[in-house]
């Protein structure tokens, strides 16, 4: 892994942010890493843009936020906060996974601004990043009964293309001492689907 | 066991800053801790009132930041080790009684932690709580990592025990509410008796003697601070720039200088003793410096506090340029991020940085424009905020007598946002929002024909409304208070309080109903469901035209909590052959104004459609909709 690996999950107030930075925070300090991991909460979370940085080095702690240029890998949880995101953190070498499900901000609901078309969208998203994969999170949530769970889906993903150092059972462990033990079960289902979404494109990642 | 209790000396687990926090006042043996949530501190006593039965320590939400204060001080007077945590907004509440106990003293352990939150990004200001660190003539450390927060407040109740008053630790949103890798001390299981001698007395007396021990207590700390771990000089031993900072400035900087590739000609001087200063340790640094860069979150205090300590010592130091704040080369207000710090230290060592040029910062700005639309702030898919506002705009509009709402702290200040319809005009502090609104009550007698309008949430209700209540009533003021009564501590992550059935630590409490207090003051008290939109408009419309105090309570669960108990409610949906979208003639109500994010406009088919990933089944756009285009169908699960 690059050092230090950079990381920006992205997404919308309420899409499950901050459950996502936490597990893979807590699974790789398990594994021996130091990770620090920064994030937003309270008023900005009601319907903004919410950022959690998360950042891994086998050496040394790191502060919380990343500087604009030096994300490696972007997980978006939406597809118009991945441009936002990429436009500062992303380089020439930054890979991208995104949920492509949107989420409508109220000023394009009371149109006032219109949300771009997802072809053109998807399309700058690819020209911002190095590889970019796109990923239906939200509708493999629904199948499984809650949208909440996308967030839990894309991280499956993003772990499947081999991006980060993570399986199931670490992430059933994390949700066990970090949440609760009535977490893991639905948990673990959402991360295998997602893991499955991706399934076959792995090999191709390398990190 | 709970992590945060985990008996595991030496393992290194991943914390949030509040937690590590809480998990340093374990490992000092703390064993009562309160506070009145606020964002960034909250989950500093949310997270020991889940291992407080555990430990066997006493954990509470008190009722306000002052009682937290004063509910820690009894118990430090009794010879514990107390731990109150509070926002810095809610300093200020506690203030009144801080700036009387640094004169008495105090005899256990009392450690004040407070969460500053530069750039607002949870509150309402930025104010440094440093300045009352000055002002208060009290100890304050600095953590600038999650792991040394954690340091700091075991060696903040060694302080405060040593030198018998209260020790403050400023963090910020960027230390409490990021997370890292923190290393596990021991958890001492000893406990003390609690005992308040009764020989001895606590009393603030006006003028000198106590001020003086006070003087004595802060120089006392100076000298046992001299040799705090917390105070690092990083860098060459004549540096071309010398930079001075604290808190998230730290990790910053030392980023800043690692990318820029300058460790061998810029020095970094760390100050974790903000007050007061380690003067031995920065004198010795000045002497080698020519340039000096302080980088602090919030106001100037580091700057201002060094340079006047340079001027008390000039006789003996070079000349010095002092650069920040003062000399704009860092903003004056704002959090600070390690783009700006290494753009200001870039310019001033001109050691370059792949910054974009204009041409690429255009395209930047015009990728932004195109592809992703700004989302301003806006209440949740389903919360009954938004049918309360809608009713009170619709209530003022009805009564036609340019009404005032007075808006009070909580998720509903985003009543001053179209979200709320741009119903709440004025935003201040907790419970200034009802305190205003008795005022403007009474000037019906020097002539105002404005009706009175207040609003405020359940949790603020206990905490600072009562009073302006009462004031109220004693005064006949007119005046219409609405209580948002949503069963929780919404915005700071559902804490309970007084009217909860429940404690922090999840115990039986007696629960204060809102209505029993209002009853009991003799103000008259309508409680009505606020997702009846049309009935409380009439409510609404009803108690505007009575005299006197009034108190509306719009009772509705947040949609969060209940989203999480029960999940959806109803089945909401659009009927595309009912909806005449455009031609309709209600100008898109649903969308347009109402603007639920559970609701989509649909530029294609030029309808409204429902976003099956967030709406939550409410069905209070099913009662807007004029002509019963949007359907809702109860859920069985």
């Amino acid at each position: 892994m690059k050092e230090p690996y950079n990381i920006v999950i992205t997404g919308v107030g309420g899409q499950g942010n901050v459950l996502a930075s936490l597990l893979v925070g807590a699974v790789l300090v398990e594994k021996g890493y130091k990770v620090t991991i920064g994030e937003t909460y309270g008023a900005s979370q009601r319907g903004g843009s919410v950022m959690s940085h998360v950042r891994i080095s086998r050496i040394q702690q790191y502060g919380p936020l990343i500087p604009p240029g030096l994300a490696d890998l972007v997980i978006a949880l939406e597809p118009a906060e991945a441009v936002r995101v990429l436009v500062q953190y992303g380089y020439q070498n930054t890979v991208s996974v995104v949920n492509t499900r949107p989420v409508h901000p109220v000023d394009v609901i009371s149109g006032s601004m219109e949300y771009p078309s997802l072809d053109a969208l998807f399309e700058r998203i690819e020209s911002l990043s190095k590889k970019a994969y796109f990923v239906g999170a939200t509708e493999t949530a629904l199948e499984l009964g809650n949208p909440i769970l996308a967030n839990i889906t894309l991280m499956g993903a993003v772990c499947g293309l081999n991006l980060l150092p993570i399986v199931a059972e670490d992430i059933e462990k994390a949700v066990k001492t970090y949440l609760s033990s009535d977490r893991v079960e639905m948990n673990r289902i959402a991360f295998l689907a997602g893991q499955q979404l991706v399934d076959g494109l792995g090999s191709h990642c390398q990190n | 066991m709970s992590l945060l209790g985990l008996d595991a000396p030496g393992k290194e687990v991943l914390l949030m800053g509040n937690e590590a926090m809480a998990r340093g006042a374990i490992e000092s043996g703390v064993t009562v801790a309160a506070a009145y949530p606020g964002n960034p501190s909250s989950e500093i006593i949310g997270s020991l009132a889940g291992v407080a039965a555990e430990l066997g320590i006493h954990v509470e939400w008190s009722v306000n930041e002052k009682v937290a204060l004063e509910v820690c001080a009894a118990a430090a007077a009794s010879g514990l080790n107390a731990l109150v945590a509070m926002k810095q907004n809610g300093l200020n509440v506690a203030a009144d009684f801080l700036l009387n106990l640094n004169l008495t003293g105090i005899l256990g352990g009392l450690v004040l932690v407070v969460c500053d939150d530069p750039s607002g990004i949870s509150s309402t200001n930025e104010q440094d709580t440093r300045i009352y660190a000055k002002l208060a003539d009290l100890p304050l450390l600095e953590p600038g990592t999650f792991h040394e927060a954690k340091d700091m407040i075991r060696d903040a109740f060694a302080l405060s025990r040593k030198i018998g008053t209260v020790c403050i630790l400023r963090s910020v949103t960027r230390i409490s509410h990021a997370r890292g890798n923190v290393t596990l001390g021991p958890i001492p299981r000893e406990r003390i008796k609690p005992f308040f001698d009764p020989n001895v007395r606590l009393m603030a007396l006006p003028g000198a003697p106590s001020h003086v021990l006070v003087h004595e207590r802060l120089k006392r700390a100076e000298e046992i601070l001299e040799s705090a771990p917390y105070n690092i000089y990083k860098g060459p031993e004549m540096p071309e720039l010398l930079m001075i900072t604290c808190g998230a400035g730290y990790l910053f900087s030392q980023e800043a200088i690692s990318i820029l590739g300058l460790s061998d000609r810029v020095g970094l001087l760390k100050i974790g003793t903000t007050w007061p200063l380690p003067e031995r340790m920065i004198l010795n640094s000045l002497a080698k410096a020519s340039r000096v860069l302080f980088v602090e979150e919030v106001d100037p205090v580091l700057e201002n506090n060094v340079k006047e300590l340079y001027a008390d010592n000039n006789s003996c130091l070079p000349r010095i340029e002092f650069l920040g704040k003062k000399s704009g080369h860092v903003p004056a207000v704002g959090e600070l991020n390690p783009g700006l710090v290494i753009q200001v230290v870039s310019r001033l060592m001109e050691a370059p940085w792949g910054q974009s040029g204009d041409e690429e910062s255009r395209l930047a700005a015009d990728t932004l424009a195109k592809f992703a639309p700004p989302r301003s702030l806006a209440f949740c898919a389903g919360c009954p905020h938004r049918a309360s506002f809608w009713s009170i705009k619709n209530a003022l509009a009805l009564d036609g007598r340019n009404g005032i709402l007075f808006g009070d702290i909580g998720c509903y200040s985003l009543a001053v946002l179209p979200t709320g319809f741009c119903q709440s005009k004025t935003l201040h502090a907790m419970g200034s929002g009802p305190g205003m609104a008795c005022g403007f009550g009474v000037l019906d007698r020097l002539g105002s024909e404005q009706p009175s309008l207040a609003v405020c949430g359940d949790s603020t209700f206990y905490h600072a409304v009562i009073p302006a209540l009462i004031n109220g009533v004693h005064h006949s003021s007119n005046f219409l208070l609405i209580v948002l009564d949503n069963n929780a501590t919404a915005m700071t992550g559902f804490q309970p309080h007084p009217g909860s059935t429940l404690n922090a630590q999840g115990l039986p409490a007696k629960p204060l109903r809102i209505e029993d207090i209002c009853q009991s003051l003799g103000v008259r008290t309508v409680i009505h469901d606020p997702f009846d939109v049309s009935g409380t408009s009439l409510v609404l419309w009803d108690l505007l035209q009575k005299k006197g105090p009034r108190v509306l309570i719009l009772r509705q669960e947040c949609a969060l909590v209940r989203g999480k108990k029960e999940g959806r409610r109803s089945k909401v949906s659009v009927n595309p052959t009912r909806c005449l979208g455009e031609e309709c003639g209600c100008s898109r109500l649903c969308t347009r104004v109402f603007r639920c994010p559970g609701l989509r406009w649909n530029p294609t088919t030029s309808k409204a459609e429902v976003d099956e990933a967030i709406c939550i089944g409410c069905g209070v756009c099913a009662d807007i909709c004029p002509v019963g285009a949007i359907q809702k169908e109860k859920q069985s699960a």
